[in-house]
Parts: C-alpha cells; sequence; structure tokens
C-alpha cells in the first residue's frame, strides 16, 4: 500500500503545485498591464490618466464631430458622454457599423495635448447596435441640444 | 394565429418536460416501472411540441409578420428568405427557442438510441434532461416569450444587422447550440449515476459518444465562429478574447478534459469521482455561458441587449443548476468506489496531466473573463482584460500540454516506461530542437516564441506519427505495415487525426501571428503596391446593388513574379434597414496563406483607402479543427463506441 500512497501523493503535489502556479500567474498578469481601464470620457481626468498609459474608451461619437485628415487615412472624431468631449485620432479604416451618433469601444492611449490616439476602434455586432458600457451614465446631461440624438 | 398556436405549443412542451421530468424520477427512486416509461413518451412529445413552436415562429419570420414583436425588432421584408430564416435565431428570444429544441432533440435521441441502458438508469437520465428543459421553458415563456404581439403592428421590420447576414448565421449559432446543449447529455448521465450511486465502465461507455458528439458540434462551432469573424469583420482577426469567446471555450476545454478522463474510466475504471465532476462542470460553463450572453452583464462583441429580469432568472437556473448538482455530488461521490492502481508514468498518468491542465487553462479563461464583473461590483472600477493577459495564460499551459501529449499515447496502461516512450520520440525530438534552432537562426533571435510554437508544433505531429508507426511497426515489419495500418480501430486514427489537428491550429496560430504583413493604403486606379512580394494592382470601383444594399467593388488583380495570382473585390456596402456600412472582405486562399483585402471609403475625389494582408498559414487553423471533427467522427464511428452501444 505504501507505494499506491507514494504515488498519488505525487501526482496529487505535482498537479497541486501547476495549479497553484497557473492560480498565482494569473494573479500576477491581473495586476500587471494586460488589464486596461474601461472609462468615459469624463472619468478620464478623474483617474489621471498619463499620457502613453493604454486604456479603453467607450462612449458615443459626437454628431458632426467625424472628420478625414489630408492623407485621408487618419480619422478624427470625438467620443463623448455628454459631460466631456474626448477627441481621438485612429488611422486606418473605421469598422463596421462605426458611426457618428452611435457607441464605440476604442483602445489606446493619450498623447501629450491630451488627444486620444486610437489603435483598435472595436466592431460591435450587437443585435440592437447599442454596445454595454458606451451608454453615458448621466444620460440627463445628454438632454442638451447639441446631444439631442442621445436622449432615450 | 401562427404565434398563439406557437406560443400553446410551447406551454404543452412545458407541460411534457414536467411529466417527463417527475415521472421518471419519483418512478426511479419508488421503482415504480410505469412511471419510468413515462420518460420516453415524455421526451418524444416534449420534442415534438418544441418543434411546432420553434417551426411556427420560423413560420412568422417567414411572412414578416410585424404584429409580433420579435419578428419586428428583427426583421425586415426585403431581407433575403435565408436570413429571414436564420434571423430566427439571430435574436435573444428565437437563440432561446434553438437552445430549448436541441435540447428536446437530445433528449429524444436518449430515449431513442438509449434503449439498452438499464431501466431506472435511462429514466434517471431523461428525468435530469426533462428537468433542465423545464428551465429553460419557464424562462422564455416568463421573460422572453417569442410570441409576444406588438399592437398596433408594425408597418415595417427594424431589419438585421447586417453583420449578421451572412452564411455564417446559418450555420454557426446552430452547431454551436448543439454543442452547447449536448453536454446536457453528459451531465444528465452524471447526475443520474449519482442518483444509483453507481459509476463503472460502461457508464463511461455510454457517456463518451455523446460527449464526443457534443464536442464534435462545440470544435466546428466554435472554428466557424473564428472563421466568420475572419472574413467577416474586415481586420483579418479570428479570435479576440472576447468574453462570449471564452464562454464558449471554458466549456470546450472541460469537454475535451472529459473527453479523456472518460476513458480512464472505461479503461481502467479510475477517475470515476473527477469525470463526474468534469461533466457537471462542462455543461455548468455551458450555461455560465448563456448567462454571460442572455445577461447583458459583460461588455462584448456579442451580447444581447440587457435585460436585469432575465439576467437574475438565469443566475438563479445557474445556482440551482449547479448548486444542486455540487451538493448531490459531495453527497453521493464517497459511495464510488476507488479504481484500479496505475504506475505513475502509465498512460493514467499522462491523461490525468491533460486533464490537470486543461481544468486549469479553464479556470484561468473564467478568471480573466469575470474578473472585470468583479472588480466592478467590488469597487465600481470599470476595467477590461485583454489578449495579453490571455495570451500569457495559453502560452504558460499550453506548452506543458503538447510536450506531454507526445509522450501520452506511447505510453501503456496501468505500468508505462516513460524511456522506452522517450527513447522511440528521440529523433521527433531532434527534429523539433533544429526547427527551433534554425527558426532562431532565420530570424537572428528575434522571435524566440515564434521558434518555440513551431518547435511544439513539429514535436506534435511528430510524434503522432511516431506514434503510429510503431504502433504498425513500420520499423519492424514494414511489409505488413500497410496491412496493419488498414486493420487499426477507426478511434485509434481517430485519436491521431484529431491530436494531429491541434497541431496544425497550433502551426497556423504561431506562423500568422508571426508573419502577416499588413498594410494600409490610400490608393486610385491604375495604382499598385507591393505586399509580401505580391503585387496588387488597383484597377478601380464599380458600382453594385445588392438585394437590400448597395455597394462599391474595388477590383485588384494580384501578380507575383509576372504571373497573375488573383483577382480580389472587397466591397463597401451600404444597408438600407438600418443603414449601416459594412465591408466585405475579398479573399484568396491558398496552400500556404490568404491573400485579404478591403476596401474603405472614398477619400476626396478617386482615392479609396484599403487594407491588404498576406497572413500566412491562416487556413491551418480551420484546416486543423476540421481534423479534430473528422477525428471524432471516425472514433464515433468506430463500433466500439457507437451511441447506445451494449453495455
Amino acid at each position: 500500500m505504501k507505494t499506491r500512497k507514494n504515488q498519488r501523493i505525487v501526482i496529487i503535489t505535482s498537479a497541486l503545485f501547476i495549479l497553484f502556479s497557473a492560480v498565482g500567474l494569473v494573479f500576477y498578469a491581473l495586476g500587471g498591464d494586460s488589464v486596461n481601464l474601461f472609462l468615459q470620457p469624463s472619468e478620464i481626468s478623474e483617474k489621471d490618466m498619463k499620457s502613453g498609459q493604454y486604456f479603453r474608451l467607450g462612449g458615443l461619437v459626437d454628431k458632426g464631430s467625424l472628420s478625414r485628415a489630408e492623407d485621408g487615412l487618419t480619422y478624427h472624431f470625438t467620443v463623448t458622454d455628454c459631460v466631456t468631449d474626448q477627441p481621438v485620432r485612429f488611422k486606418g479604416l473605421l469598422p463596421d457599423l462605426f458611426r457618428e451618433g452611435q457607441g464605440v469601444v476604442i483602445e489606446g492611449s493619450l498623447n501629450d495635448d491630451k488627444v486620444f490616439i486610437a489603435s483598435t476602434v472595436l466592431a460591435k455586432h450587437d443585435e440592437n447596435y447599442a454596445a454595454p458600457g458606451t451608454m453615458p451614465k448621466n444620460t440627463d446631461a445628454c438632454q442638451h441640444p447639441s446631444a439631442g440624438m442621445y436622449a432615450k | 394565429m401562427i404565434a398563439e398556436l406557437g406560443h400553446f405549443a410551447l406551454i404543452m412542451a412545458l407541460g411534457f418536460a414536467c411529466l417527463g421530468a417527475l415521472g421518471p424520477l419519483i418512478g426511479a427512486a419508488k421503482g415504480n416501472k410505469r412511471l419510468m416509461a413515462l420518460g420516453s413518451g415524455a421526451a418524444y412529445a416534449q420534442f415534438t411540441a418544441s418543434l411546432i413552436s420553434f417551426l411556427c415562429l420560423t413560420y412568422l419570420f417567414y411572412i414578416s409578420d410585424f404584429s409580433v414583436r420579435v419578428v419586428a425588432a428583427n426583421s425586415h421584408t426585403l431581407k433575403p428568405m435565408m436570413y429571414k430564416i436564420a434571423g430566427v435565431w439571430g435574436n435573444h428570444e428565437g437563440s432561446l427557442m434553438l437552445w430549448v429544441l436541441m435540447l428536446s432533440l437530445f433528449a429524444a435521441a436518449v430515449a431513442l438510441r438509449g434503449k439498452r441502458l438499464p431501466d431506472t438508469f435511462r429514466a434517471r437520465v431523461l428525468g435530469v434532461q426533462c428537468l433542465l428543459a423545464v428551465g429553460f421553458l419557464l424562462f422564455i415563456l416568463f421573460t422572453s416569450n417569442p410570441f409576444d404581439r406588438l399592437i398596433p403592428a408594425a408597418l415595417e421590420g427594424n431589419g438585421l444587422n447586417p453583420l449578421l447576414q451572412d452564411p455564417g448565421l446559418v450555420f454557426h449559432p446552430p452547431l454551436l447550440y448543439l454543442g452547447y446543449v449536448g453536454l446536457s447529455i453528459a451531465f444528465s448521465f452524471a447526475v443520474a449515476a449519482l442518483l444509483e450511486g453507481d459509476v463503472n465502465p460502461a457508464w463511461a461507455r455510454w457517456v463518451r459518444p455523446w460527449t464526443l458528439t457534443a464536442w464534435m458540434f462545440l470544435t466546428a462551432g466554435i472554428a466557424l465562429g473564428s472563421w466568420w469573424a475572419y472574413y467577416e469583420l474586415g481586420w483579418g482577426g479570428w479570435w479576440f478574447w472576447d468574453p462570449v469567446e471564452n464562454a464558449s471555450f471554458m466549456p470546450w476545454l472541460v469537454a475535451t478534459a472529459l473527453l479523456h478522463s472518460a476513458i480512464v474510466v472505461e479503461k481502467r475504471g479510475a477517475l470515476k469521482s473527477w469525470t463526474i465532476l468534469l461533466a457537471i462542470v462542462a455543461f455548468s460553463f455551458s450555461l455560465l455561458g448563456t448567462f454571460l450572453v442572455r445577461s447583458g452583464v459583460i461588455t462584448s462583441v456579442h451580447a444581447f441587449a440587457s435585460d436585469p429580469a432575465r439576467g437574475i432568472f438565469i443566475l438563479a437556473f445557474l445556482a440551482i443548476v449547479v448548486g444542486g448538482s455540487l451538493a448531490l455530488y459531495a453527497w453521493r461521490v464517497p459511495r464510488l468506489t476507488l479504481g484500479g492502481l496505475f504506475g505513475l508514468t502509465a498512460r493514467e498518468s499522462a491523461l490525468i496531466v491533460n486533464n490537470v491542465l486543461l481544468s486549469t487553462f479553464a479556470a484561468v479563461v473564467l478568471v480573466g473573463t469575470l474578473y472585470p464583473l468583479m472588480l466592478e461590483a467590488y469597487d465600481g472600477s470599470q476595467i477590461s482584460v485583454g489578449p495579453p493577459f490571455f495570451n500569457f495564460a495559453t502560452i504558460m499551459l499550453v506548452s506543458p500540454l503538447i510536450i506531454a501529449l507526445g509522450f501520452g499515447p506511447l505510453l501503456s496502461w496501468k505500468r508505462g516506461h516513460l524511456s522506452k516512450a522517450a527513447i522511440r520520440l528521440l529523433p521527433i525530438f531532434i527534429v523539433a530542437l533544429m526547427v527551433f534552432l534554425g527558426t532562431i537562426w532565420a530570424t537572428m533571435g528575434n522571435q524566440i516564441l515564434t521558434a518555440f510554437g513551431l518547435m511544439l508544433a513539429a514535436w506534435l505531429m511528430g510524434s503522432v506519427l511516431m506514434e503510429l508507426a510503431h504502433r504498425i511497426k513500420l520499423f519492424e515489419h514494414p511489409a505488413k505495415a500497410l496491412a496493419r495500418l488498414l486493420n487499426l480501430p477507426r478511434a485509434h486514427f481517430g485519436m491521431s487525426l484529431a491530436h494531429l489537428g491541434v497541431g496544425l491550429v497550433l502551426l497556423g496560430v504561431t506562423v500568422s501571428e508571426a508573419w502577416t504583413v499588413e498594410k494600409l493604403e490610400l490608393m486610385q486606379a491604375g495604382e499598385s503596391t507591393d505586399v509580401a512580394g505580391y503585387t496588387f494592382i488597383f484597377n478601380g470601383v464599380e458600382p453594385i446593388v445588392g438585394p437590400n444594399f448597395t455597394a462599391i467593388r474595388g477590383h485588384f488583380d494580384v501578380i507575383k513574379a509576372g504571373r497573375s495570382v488573383a483577382n480580389l473585390a472587397p466591397e463597401d456596402r451600404v444597408y438600407a434597414h438600418p443603414v449601416t456600412n459594412t465591408t466585405e472582405a475579398s479573399i484568396h486562399p491558398m496552400w500556404h496563406g490568404d491573400l485579404y483585402a478591403v476596401i474603405g471609403e472614398a477619400a476626396g475625389g478617386k482615392r479609396f483607402s484599403v487594407r491588404l494582408y498576406y497572413k500566412p498559414f491562416v487556413s491551418f487553423l480551420w484546416l486543423g479543427a476540421m481534423l479534430m471533427c473528422v477525428g471524432g467522427l471516425l472514433s464515433l464511428s468506430d463500433r466500439r463506441l457507437r451511441l447506445g452501444a451494449a453495455s
């Protein structure tokens, strides 16, 4: 019986070792760079985001804010939560379903001029075209005239 | 009228499900044969009622009956017929109808194919299966009734999200659901076995084909979804570690572990309680996935509209199913007898390594997926856990899995010899090492991770082939090898193919991640640009008109070394209902890689923004997944493994 016991102990110990190192790894990685804050424009100053710090920006694309730069590949637009407007720059092809007045989720970081340089604009394919997390938390603010189209 | 008929059929289905749950379960507990015999009839009746209800809903979509809320919200008269039909499951209510239909289909399948199962056991399996259906039917009827009327009726529907108007919608959700729901059978078998208080090798023999079936559908569903994302979203990505993708990946990981541990139960009678636990966990992950997708608690590209009532219902259901089955597990599992002994380096141990790694992987993905939720509940801050975390976890956990996989099939049951296997695998190890060093040398040490990935792929595929070679004694008696190869059990071929598939996926991931060439450019007709040695010549655009969209279609000639390779015609579409832009990528697949072109809108005058890719080895991903499914099919066709085979 001794060998059987020993074997089981070895197996179980090594299994637990793998398990624990993986779990440790998880907690280690969750504290690191692989976790990004998910913010709406008015939260950016609250969180005191530094330039170059990677995060996700969620909000509505302000109507009438989309323009194209000279090179034809760079876009400028404003993401708003009806409290604060955040200018965004993106070089690339905007994804399907990207439209002014609709929700977007963007990954990137601020540059020194507080412009959000987008590395990825996420495509949304929700059946109702409203991505969770992009609806302004403060919906009352969206009642002002310039943001009339956001009022529900 | 049809809507009311569908609603009525759905209520009937609930009635039959209640009957099918209570009758057999009470009957089995009391030893009442007549009550137990209710199971099959109720399962058939429940399936028929669900099918009628589902067909009614399909008909409502077919005739575009906008007096029904779901149809008005998700369909449109101008939509092509294929998408009217597939649109049935392109929304919350309809997708739950599909779920219930599958659930009752599997119950009916067990009733049909499970005639050889012991009476009480079969009754319990059917009873548990019907109990699950009761939960889902209640969910539909109380929170998500697809037959709700819209008064007054809408004149025109809202239309379906254009991104969903794709053949992918026809196949991806049903396949995935067959996988998700198929795992319910493993769950029902596990709970039934706990109720019986006995798990024997015969149990594993019954449960394995069902799990294998579900696993194949899940594999195919996930692969198809990833392929769809690849060609539809227009930026060439095929996996985003999106919460909903993770929700399908976790049950896949656990189901894969379950497939392997059930082998140990079947062959050696060991790992019984662990296997039961895996069966419970696999389906729990399916339910969790449903919760994540349907409750809108998570920011995801797949998330349907959030509705707190739905979320709470599913959460309660999840708590009952998972909590109840785990409590039953804790209560009953001490009764199970211990299995056979085995050596530390026996095949059993290799399969344990497989199981530990796969379930750890599933747990890590779970933590990464739920962490944002937990943190938000804790201090209100919103975060997202990105690909770097998941990629890191994948590398850390899949690498040892692949290394162990090379050895596993070469070890024998009970008392294996690692050294013997190692000697046989020595040539493969040397080849893999050469691949590693060769890649390091060719990339001048800049791509160690790529080199490592290639080494693992070479190791895996080489060791699979080596194992086959030894099995047919290719080196000892080459003359008879072919005959031996043809005489190998199909299940063995199945295993080898599925493992080769894993190797191909690994190869595809590594190469396409490392050597994809991307170019973003502004082009006008007549201009050309080079991507990875291919010259893309832009021949301008033409306007086209589709059934419910207008578009511009760009034309590219691709030439390499003076020879024409492909003509690519990507489109930029504008759908009318609702007004939406979508890009349709144009892809030219070749064995060694895909040419991929996307066209965007015009930028002042005649210049268009275009994105061009060369994606090497990317099709190996889908090919690998296909091999896994074919492997599963082969195993399933093995006589010893047939559904409901005699014990």
